[in-house]
């Protein structure tokens, strides 16, 4: 490549970049703002917008909804998404490539579309504003993300392990136990923690079926920026920065340390 | 003295039953499929459903639809900003998406960071970002007024909701064409400046169409996932920017007419159907490709 | 893990299995017994079922038809985990998440045995195969032959009755391949056990096996020793497939209770007679004729074939010569050190007596499957 091409190409992807990077540059010092105002720069520096979230029991009672959901979401869909995922691997080819297919279309549903439809049946069976109605739309959601990491784990699974322990005297639970699952726990992981960020970040669906009594932090955070310019959701979109980056970044060290051994 | 594998090698290749087997692996699957028919399939039918029958049965929601010029052009405009989206995803993915394939490896780690740390961000909270970026007072204004430049309008503008969009929806576009563009050898550009070719020439006739497959899979999930953006259009946008999903939304939740809402909402999930089917076999050609041995 | 102790070795009889995929017959009618204790190669071209039958010993597939007994009971139905047999496989199949150590203590774990008792068995497989000092390794750092000697540790340690290998040094060079045969051998005669044994490659069924199975198109043509089947070869397919050999065609006639077969128009004697109605062939082993100059050592009753030199290496324990015949057929021929010797290019004759030869057969598949 010439020199002038390269440094053309140099600057388009920096300026690529602070596109990418700018709404994280932004909210993070906006957070600290002194003033109850999202104008930018920020005036001042102050922790007020962080005391603010963990004294006010609006925002406490939303974080401790979302968690509890997505916990539950996770598990339920790391579950059936892996369950799904030794389906879809395993079935005849034909079978699987059709299950695969089926259990991806949640992504590509248009979230209004799947949102009215869901609020429909739940206005009709009373599960709007009710735990189970969120973890049964979040888990339905989260499911493709558990099913695509699990299954790129599978694919790359040795199945002759399984023969090889069942020629050793292990039953299937026990080959599953102590040789599969061992060997697939990083896919199984990373799905869980997708499923776990697919429930905790998800806005559609919950304005939907939210109600006064069950918010989840996005839905909160979405009446915040629509009543008034709080920069207290800065400071929660920096908290939830920070918790996802660390969460990532040791699960990327463990993951080098395992690859290690 | 060794054997030519057997002819009939090739048609024994066990042709899957043609019988329900119960014992087939794909039976693990049902828990999710039930829950996907209980939560999914369930609700869509019953959209589909009062789509037609409410308030009377009858084909009147669509007809309504069709007929108003207004939805029209909120249709005509979901599609037109889509577009958008999609040129301006790709013109900012395929340079980065190539260049994160010659860096070394350091610099690539940097680039593939900067795909991935925006997803760390909550979505709400990054659309929140970009009304401080676009509004009046935003960085982007203060940035042209400390340039001498004069201001623009952005927020409720159709440009800050494709700028917002384009963001959001980068890394979508940016990790399967460099998906694509990590297999191609490169080796073949280098056999074509052998043979002539000019290095552009060369880039444009072996390089991109070797990367299409990467294109076409990006730009339809880009597509796609931009007809049914809600919440970017809803807080970024104006009345003049108005997508589909917000009219859905307004149907149901303001006027509680079921009946429009649902048939909007069909509209907009046959077109999201309609152009996956035809963006499929696009993207199956990937399979076909010349690949790098390791 | 001393012979004292150890349970015997366990006797096979497959009786009339037959293994369908669809279709597609991988077995038919497969008769195989094999005795307690004994070495037993299953020896065959790509494709002739030799896995599948392992497989169904072991019990990862099932027969479609017939019978399965080891150890004299029927094992139709009982899953792998429950046959207690060793298996070893050609890939190692180690678990990478287990050091060598637990690799090895695995069937053991599995089976209920005390910490103190397993450690024990682990170390004494371990010093079997010469692995003991690699016991904390996990598998990825080991090399192929350390693997695979890891393998059979795991695959012996629980004191099966039968051991299975299914080429298991087929990945591995020819040096190690060689040594590591030998290990095999002395751990098959410490131990007693049945091992049944698959492979490509006839030299090693040689050097390993009590007897040979030779397996062609899903049927065991022909049981027994090296020299049985050398020798003594049931089938042109078995003659040709073990060791080398010159298949000899021709117009066949009966006299005297001899077959003479007309070969480009030189009559050859050759002793007895087949029964049945197929064309009988003439099977020639390179070591059993004689290369004379053309028209000198002419020995009364011997057979002689003129050939052009066509090819001629030096082998160290002599020459071997490849002899185009007037027909087309070339002929393989040893010569010891010491014979005459002959270039490429000259004309010689092929010396050898009618008792020398064997009478098959003919059968066309034989030269498909072997092409
Ligand atoms: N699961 C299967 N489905 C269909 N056909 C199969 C299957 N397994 C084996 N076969 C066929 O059965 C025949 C015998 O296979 P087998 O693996 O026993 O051969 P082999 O003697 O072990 O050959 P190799 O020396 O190449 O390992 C082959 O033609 C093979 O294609
Ligand atoms: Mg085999």
């Amino acid at each position: 490549m010439q020199l002038s091409s390269r440094i053309f190409l140099g600057l388009f992807c920096l300026l690529v970049a602070i596109l990418l990077l700018a709404p994280t540059l932004v909210v993070i010092p906006m957070s600290f703002n002194s003033n109850k105002s999202l104008a930018f720069p920020p005036a001042g520096f102050s922790w007020q917008w962080y005391d603010n979230f963990f004294t006010n029991p609006e925002w406490l009672l939303s974080l401790r909804n979302s968690f509890l959901i997505a916990t539950v979401v996770a598990i339920l869909a790391t579950t059936l998404g892996t369950l799904a995922a030794f389906g879809v691997t395993r079935a005849a080819a034909r079978t699987g490539g059709l299950l695969r297919a089926i259990l991806i279309t949640p992504m590509v549903v248009p979230g209004v579309v799947l949102a009215i439809g869901i609020y429909a049946v739940y206005l009709d069976t009373g599960l709007v504003g009710t735990v189970a109605g969120f973890v049964f739309a979040h888990t339905m959601l989260a499911i493709p993300f558990v099913l695509i990491a699990v299954s790129a784990s599978l694919e790359v699974f040795d199945r002759r392990l399984e023969t090889a322990a069942a020629s050793l005297g292990a039953g299937k639970l026990t080959v599953f136990r102590t040789v599969t699952l061992p060997l697939i726990l990083p896919g199984v992981l990373s799905g869980a923690l997708f499923a776990f960020i697919t429930s905790f970040d998800e806005i559609i669906v919950a304005l939907f079926i939210t109600s006064p009594y069950l918010k989840t932090l996005p839905v909160q955070i979405y009446s915040s920026i629509t009543r008034d310019a709080d920069p207290t959701v800065a400071a929660v979109g920096t908290l939830l920065f920070l918790a996802t980056s660390f969460i990532i970044v040791a699960g990327l060290l463990i993951g080098m340390r395992r690859g290690r051994t | 003295m060794s054997a030519l594998p057997q002819t009939d090698n090739q048609t024994a290749g066990g042709r899957p039953a043609r019988r329900l087997n119960l014992r087939d692996a794909g039976w693990l699957a049902a828990p999710a499929v039930l829950l996907l028919a209980a939560v999914l399939v369930y609700p869509l039918a019953i959209i589909v459903l009062r789509s037609f029958s409410e308030p009377e049965p009858g084909l009147q929601n669509y007809i309504w639809f069709f007929g108003s010029p207004v939805n029209r052009a909120v249709l005509q405009r979901t599609f037109v900003l889509s577009g958008w989206v999609t040129l301006a995803s790709l013109i900012c993915a395929y340079p980065y998406a190539y260049a994160m394939t010659v860096v070394g490896k350091n610099l690539r780690l940097i680039l593939i960071l900067c795909v991935l740390v925006p997803f760390w961000l909550s979505g709400v909270v990054r659309t929140l970002a970009w009304v401080i970026l676009l509004q009046d007072s935003g960085v982007i204004n203060s940035i042209l007024r400390g340039l001498g430049l004069s201001p623009v309008k952005l927020i409720r503008t159709q440009l800050g909701v494709v700028i917002g969009m384009t963001q959001v929806l980068l890394p979508f576009m940016i990790l399967p064409i460099y998906s694509v563009m990590k297999g191609i050898d490169t080796r073949l550009l280098q056999a074509a400046r052998s043979l002539g070719a000019k290095p552009w020439r060369a880039f444009l006739q072996i390089y991109v169409p070797l990367s299409l497959p990467g294109v076409y899979a990006g730009a339809i999930i880009v597509f796609i996932l931009s007809l049914g953006f809600y919440i970017t259009p809803a807080l970024l946008g104006g009345p003049r920017s108005t997508m589909l999903s917000s009219l859905v939304q307004n149907q149901v939740l303001s006027l509680l007419n079921w009946g429009r809402g649902g048939a909007m909402g069909v509209v907009l999930l046959v077109a999201t159907f309609i152009l996956l089917a035809i963006a499929a076999p696009l993207m199956r050609q990937k399979h076909t490709q010349t690949r790098r041995e390791k | 893990m001393n012979a004292t102790n150890r349970t015997p070795g366990a006797s096979i009889d497959i009786r009339k299995a037959s293994k369908r995929y669809g279709k597609f017959v991988a077995l038919r009618d497969l008769d195989l017994s094999i005795r307690p204790g004994e070495f037993m190669t299953l020896l065959g071209p790509s494709g002739s079922g030799k896995t599948t039958t392992l497989n169904l010993i072991a019990g990862f597939t099932e027969v479609s038809s017939g019978s399965l007994e080891i150890g004299g009971k029927s094992v139709l139905g009982l899953p792998s985990h429950k046959r207690n047999i060793g298996v070893v496989f050609q890939h190692y199949a180690l678990f990478p998440h287990m050091s060598v150590g637990r690799n090895v203590a695995y069937p053991l774990t599995l089976r209920g045995i005390g910490r103190a008792e397993r450690d024990g068995k682990v170390r004494h497989a371990l010093e079997m195969v010469k692995m003991a000092d690699f016991a904390h390794r996990y598998p990825n750092e080991l090399s192929g032959g350390q693997q695979q000697r890891v393998a059979l540790a795991r695959a012996l340690v629980f004191d099966p009755p039968l051991l299975l290998m299914d080429e298991p040094l087929g990945a591995l060079d020819k040096k190690l391949r060689e040594w590591l045969q030998l290990e095999i051998k002395r751990i098959h005669r410490e131990l007693g056990t049945t091992f049944v044994y698959v492979t490509h490659d006839q030299e090693e069924a040689l050097v390993l096996s009590d007897r040979i199975a030779v397996f062609n198109g899903g049927q065991v043509e022909q049981i027994g020793n090296g020299r049985e089947l050398y020798d003594h070869p049931a089938t042109l397919f078995v003659g040709r497939f073990i060791g080398e050999s010159t298949v000899l065609r021709g117009k066949a006639d009966i006299v005297g209770g001899d077959t003479v077969v007309s070969i480009a128009g030189t009559k050859i004697v050759a002793s007895g007679k087949i029964s049945g109605h197929a064309a009988p062939v003439i099977l020639l082993r390179p070591e059993r004729a004689v290369l004379h100059r053309p028209g000198t050592g002419v020995v009364d009753g011997e057979n002689r074939l003129s050939g052009i030199v066509e090819e001629a290496i030096y082998v160290g324990s002599g020459s071997k010569y490849d002899i185009r015949l007037k027909d087309g057929t070339t002929a393989v021929v040893r010569s010891p050190l010491g014979a005459p010797e002959f270039a490429i290019g000259d004309t010689a004759e092929i010396a050898f007596r009618p008792g020398d030869v064997t009478l098959l057969a003919d059968d066309a598949s034989a030269d498909i499957t072997l092409t």
